[in-house]
């Protein structure tokens, strides 16, 4: 059995734990959900339950750093963004302190919590904050070892987490960084962008359809929405001429956005399209029934590369 | 009569050393009451961080005036007598923390850490203008001094838990000083933090409530009444005092009380008056953002004018 992505993001709390006194961590009576009971049974004084308030919690992190802690706090994206934003601009930002902020349950993965629950809008939120990073990991080998280089970022990051067990990505001795992206295939036709587990997931099925009907997609795992990783983008871009981002997120305010306004600021001549939640709010089902719901499936990115190369 | 109170006094302070291992206000006995001397240094420090408060934004022409004005003996209690910091090394590591939750009241703050010597009371001249250290909120990034950058309202006392908290962790001895105004109370993390801070026992923190009982729109009786203020606290767990802000022996009567027990948060409750001090906006609503002149501060303080005034 795979490890659960939560079992990968706790393993790293625990190793930088074990080395590292500044580290804390923080829940809002998620613990059981983002999947840190493990640390709070070896570190019981560093985990800081707070109980349901989400507010408190990022204001408790910005003194926890005053005092020198790092702390690493988590709730579901939804509270992450929606609840807590003024608190993690202000007391986490804009004071330049150091506050890891963790939204679990990207967008459709909140199935069974419905539209309350599903955040569709948390990266385009963050990305209006200066200067914070803005990092998505796609499996577990990325989320423990992103985990360890967020922590030795000095500064805020919003880390967006898919919590379950999801295919695995890379092998363990791949190393990540900061603002970096991955390329996972080298194709020639069009390049599909994908962000965190759910979407690298159906980008990788996509390059599977696409090359039945012969087309040779590269595929890129951006990992960094912020900051982007620029020349990666713009040699694929060169190379492909054609880019597809695919996201479990608003279509306007993540990913592709980002990457429309580097082609658009950084004159790259290329195509570019889009898949993500196109303005709508969240419902409740499962993830299967949600992704076609939203047009955000495997078939869907196929669809939209070709209609992109003008196969259709 | 004297002699009797001290014997009781003696005996109680070796009751709860021996008995209830509580901190003695650090090794004074507890009910050792302040002089009337040092209660006049006080006044006079008090007299001159309002006069450097109205004079600098006086040079301004506008600002938070009614929330400084009612700040300035309890500021002054604080960084005199209570607090423990450095002027000259600013982020020294043993230093108390001090967090201004209602970070409009930057300007009577400025004004005392100004006198202290945490920076050129010359940059009092500099309040809100482009480029300035010293912003309308305060900012810890720009100002000397400035523990935590505050402004929106209701998130200083959760910053200040999680101070306390870590230095629990870490068994430093430091406290956790945190003023939220009466209006803020409203904002709903204020009682998300007086949860958390009674929960974990947060002894090390104190907060202080400036109840000068005004906010920007009216009275806090009109607006949002706050009443009963003492048994919300006490109801959420918290050691409260409740007393006069303006009064230096009361002020330190309340903190004497606050440091002979333990397991609790503490929140002082200052009765304060609003733009205390300047005769033409005390105790009124509309004293919360307001014109000043230079001239009529001029008039006040009888023509006394600051060394530092830029004419």
């Amino acid at each position: 059995m795979d490890r659960e992505i939560r079992q990968a993001y706790c393993k790293a709390l625990i190793d930088i734990a074990n080395k590292d006194e500044r580290l804390v961590v923080l829940e809002a009576d998620l613990m059981k959900a983002t999947g840190t009971t493990p640390f709070k049974d070896l570190f019981p004084e560093r985990l800081i339950n707070v109980g349901i308030a989400e507010a408190n919690m990022l204001g408790i992190s910005a003194g926890l750093c005053i005092e020198g802690y790092i702390p690493f706090a988590a709730t579901f994206g939804c509270f992450a963004s929606r609840r807590a934003f003024d608190q993690f601009y202000l007391s986490g930002n804009y004071a330049k302190l150091n506050v890891k902020l963790v939204g679990t349950d990207p967008g459709v993965t909140a199935a069974f919590n419905g539209g309350t629950h599903m955040p569709f809008e948390d990266i385009g939120l963050m990305r209006m904050i200066p200067n914070l990073i803005i990092v998505e990991p796609s499996d577990t080998i990325s989320t423990e070892k992103l985990t360890k280089r967020i922590f030795e970022h000095e500064g805020c990051v919003y880390l967006r987490l898919h919590r379950r067990t999801t295919p695995q990505i890379y092998s363990n001795d791949e190393e990540f960084e900061l603002g970096k992206g991955k390329i996972l295939i080298k194709g020639t036709d069009i390049t599909l962008i994908g962000l965190g587990a759910l979407m690298m997931n159906e980008v990788l099925e996509a390059t599977k359809i696409l090359d039945s009907e012969g087309i040779k997609a590269s595929v890129i795992d951006a990992l960094s929405v912020k900051p982007l990783d620029k020349e990666l983008i713009r040699k694929e871009a060169e190379n492909t001429g054609i880019l597809l981002t695919c996201e479990n997120h608003q279509i306007n305010g993540g990913l592709g956005s980002a990457v429309a306004e580097l082609i658009l600021d950084e004159n790259i001549q290329c195509k570019l399209g889009r898949i993500g939640i196109n303005d709508q709010f969240g419902q409740v089902g499962t993830e299967n029934f949600l992704k076609k719901t939203y047009n955000i499936t495997a078939a869907d990115i196929a669809k939209k590369a070709k209609s992109l190369l003008k196969r259709i | 009569m004297k002699i009797t109170m001290k014997i009781i006094e003696i005996f109680l302070y070796f009751f709860q050393k021996q008995f209830y291992n509580l901190p003695i206000n650090q090794g004074k006995t507890m009910q050792e009451i302040i002089s009337q001397q040092e209660v006049k240094k006080l006044e006079k420090v008090a007299y001159k961080i309002r006069m450097y408060n109205m004079y600098c934004i006086a040079n301004l022409g506008i600002g938070h005036i009614g929330g400084s004005l009612s700040l300035i003996e309890i500021l002054t209690y604080l960084y005199w007598k209570e607090i423990k910091v450095d002027p000259k090394n600013p982020n020294w590591d043993e230093r108390d923390i001090f967090i201004l939750s209602k970070g409009h009241a930057g300007p009577a703050l400025y004004s005392t850490l100004a006198l202290k010597g945490f920076f050129p009371e010359s940059w009092l001249n500099t309040l809100n203008k482009g480029g300035t250290r010293l912003p309308s909120h305060c900012d810890r990034n720009q100002t000397p001094g400035i523990d935590m950058s505050t402004g929106s309202l209701g998130q200083g006392l959760s910053v200040a838990c999680g101070v306390a908290y870590g230095a629990k962790l870490k068994k430093k001895n430091r406290r956790v000083y945190s003023i939220i105004g009466d209006g803020e109370t409203e904002e709903g993390q204020n009682w998300e933090a007086a949860m958390f801070a009674s929960q974990k026992k947060l002894d090390n923190l104190i907060a202080l409530t400036d109840y000068n009982k005004m906010q920007l729109d009216g009275t806090t009786a009109e607006i949002v009444e706050l009443e009963n203020l003492v048994d919300k606290w006490r109801a959420f767990g918290w050691q409260v005092e409740k007393t006069n802000g303006h009064d230096f022996s009361c002020i330190d009567k309340a903190f004497k009380a606050c440091h002979n027990t333990n397991g609790k948060p503490k929140m002082i409750i200052l009765d304060t008056i609003k733009a205390k001090g300047l005769p033409r906006l005390e105790n009124k609503v509309e004293s919360h953002n307001s014109s000043l002149s230079i001239e009529e501060v001029k008039q006040l303080y009888n023509g006394e004018v600051p060394s530092w005034i830029e004419k």
